[in-house]
């Protein structure tokens, strides 16, 4: 197996550790998306619970 | 949930020294050259997916015998994030294979033949989980998969293995042959991060599923439904974005 | 032991009442053999060409009796007659593995000796190559069986089976392959190297046979 050149490997090993860093990065995403889900319901929660207590003792 | 925050912390910093010791400690390997690199990173992600694989089928019995959904989530996670990691290997395998022989796929390669297979017999764990409608079953069914495919791992590497060996006798070694202390380290700390990476990420899906139960809880009880809360609030595991939460009841 | 012969002999006899299996893999597998006669332009095949066919056609034959195996106990409500009676759960499995074994057997009995009048010019081999056969079967049966079971309470069942027994299959397909192959070499077989691969076949048929001892309880449940 011929070792490449510096300059032509280097290109492999950092598209190597991008395709990682990327996937990370995707997760990270993915992983707000669902934050800002929770929290949409989280204050929608908040809301419903404010309406009730409001409301009277309906619980 | 506590400890995550260490946790993470503890990942990056052993993730970026790592990275560090790749790329600034490390000597060149003598036939590879600077592909050899790549293998740090590869083959520990390799090596957390598998071991991660095993933790689900560990999670999976407890789940059986305790009937806990606390265990069936940690096995769904596992699995997950493991098969997340599978695509990471595959990718790097790839572009190691492309950069060593000019192909962006060998069969010459056991393990990454081996991890190829492991890795289509994970990914049939998502629709096998979502063509079973009744929760319980669903998740013991998954339990009984993730054992299976527990058990299957060690074969097939040793299949794969022998016909490679007997068939094509190996003549490309890989960086793990007659490596000198400083790759050893290198190749350890990096080990250790990816391992803790892989913790991390599946203690923070975990909680991040464990706040959307409590949320469909909290809705549930706010909103007097007739349904029974359920104990340990572990609704139906929450699917990567984008696709949709296919369960009746409201996912968050 | 006697629920295990009782189930075994009864879905025997509705098999053969029906015919809904074996007769369907039969011709399956003949019809396969012709469209890879097309397919890859040749009327000949020795070596590890003959293996591969003759090994993914059995195995594609086989999924579509263990998309059945189950069936007949979900449908008529069987399954819950037996969990009444005080029937163990390895029975039941044990039952099914049997029935595929037969299956196969039955098939492969019809369909190699056409495979080699299509496409074989030595049959020397063919009684080593049924011992390899016999160990594929039987891990095909366990395998499929305990995938069967899994798939057979869910919506997408046909697609379900394939989609989780093929990754499984492999390395069983690894180790009858490449103890075929020697096997059906052109000119005289070989046996070197059978050996060891039979004790693949072997092992792969014992840790399935063992998983589905091991798990069927749980799949049994309600």
């Amino acid at each position: 197996m011929p070792a490449l050149p510096l300059d032509e490997a280097g290109k492999y090993v950092a598209g190597a550790y991008l395709v990682f860093l990327a996937l990370v990065l995707v997760y990270v995403a993915i992983m707000a998306a669902k934050l800002q889900r929770i929290q949409r319901e989280l204050r929608s929660l908040a809301a419903l619970a404010d309406e009730r207590r409001g409301g009277g003792a309906e619980r | 949930m506590r400890g995550l925050r260490t946790l993470s912390a503890a990942t990056v910093a052993t993730v970026v020294a790592g990275f560090a010791l790749v790329f600034f400690y490390a000597p060149l390997d003598a036939d590879q050259g600077f592909i050899q690199k790549i293998f740090y990173l590869h083959v520990p992600l390799a090596i957390a997916a598998l071991v991660g694989f095993m933790v689900a089928a560990v999670h999976a019995i407890r789940h059986l015998r305790t009937n806990d959904p606390v265990h069936d989530a940690r096995s769904y996670v596992s699995i997950h994030i493991s098969v997340i990691f599978g695509v990471a290997v595959l990718v790097t395998g790839s572009i190691w294979a492309r950069a060593s022989w000019g192909k962006w796929w060998v069969w010459d390669e056991p393990t990454l033949v081996s991890f190829l297979i492991v890795f289509l017999l994970y990914a049939t764990y998502y629709p096998l989980r979502y063509a079973i409608e009744d929760r319980d079953r669903q998740a013991r069914y998954a339990s009984v998969f993730a054992i299976t495919a527990g058990a299957f791992v060690p074969l097939n590497f040793l299949a794969v293995r022998l016909a490679e060996s007997l068939l094509h006798p190996r003549v490309f070694a890989t960086a793990e042959g007659g490596m000198p202390g400083s790759m050893w380290l290198t190749f350890g700390v990096s080990l250790l991060g990816i391992g803790l990476l892989w913790l991390t990420l599946v203690r923070f899906e975990l909680v991040a599923k464990d706040t959307s139960a409590q949320l469909s809880r909290l809705r549930r009880a706010l909103e007097g439904s007739p349904r029974p809360v359920p104990a340990g609030g572990e609704s139906r595991p929450s699917t990567p974005q984008p696709a949709p939460d296919l369960q009746a009841n409201r996912a968050v | 032991m006697r629920a295990l012969g009782a189930i075994l002999v009864k879905d025997l006899r509705v098999e053969l009442r029906t015919l809904e299996s074996v007769p369907g893999m039969v011709l399956f597998a003949v019809t396969t053999f012709v469209i890879f006669r097309f397919g890859l332009d040749r009327t000949s095949l020795d070596g590890s060409l003959a293996a591969g066919v003759l090994l993914a056609t059995v195995l594609f034959a086989a999924i579509l009796a263990v998309n059945r195996i189950f069936v007949a106990e979900r449908d008529q409500g069987g399954l819950d007659a037996i969990r009444l009676a005080p029937v163990d759960a390895n029975a039941l499995l044990a039952a099914k593995v049997a029935a595929l074994v037969v299956y196969l057997v039955i098939l492969e009995a019809i369909a190699v000796p056409i495979f080699a009048v299509f496409f074989l010019d030595e049959w020397s081999a063919l009684a080593p190559l049924a011992l390899v056969l016999l160990l594929a079967d039987l891990g095909l049966a366990a395998t499929g069986a305990l995938v069967s079971s899994l798939a057979t309470g869910s919506r997408a069942r046909d697609l379900l089976v394939p989609l989780v027994l093929l990754p499984l299959i492999v390395p069983l397909m690894i180790a009858a392959a490449a103890a075929a192959e020697p096997l059906l070499a052109a000119g005289a077989p070989e046996y070197d190297e059978v050996a060891t691969w039979l004790a693949v076949l072997g092992l792969y048929d014992v840790v399935f046979l063992l998983v589905g001892y091991g798990v069927f309880d749980f799949v049994l449940e309600d």
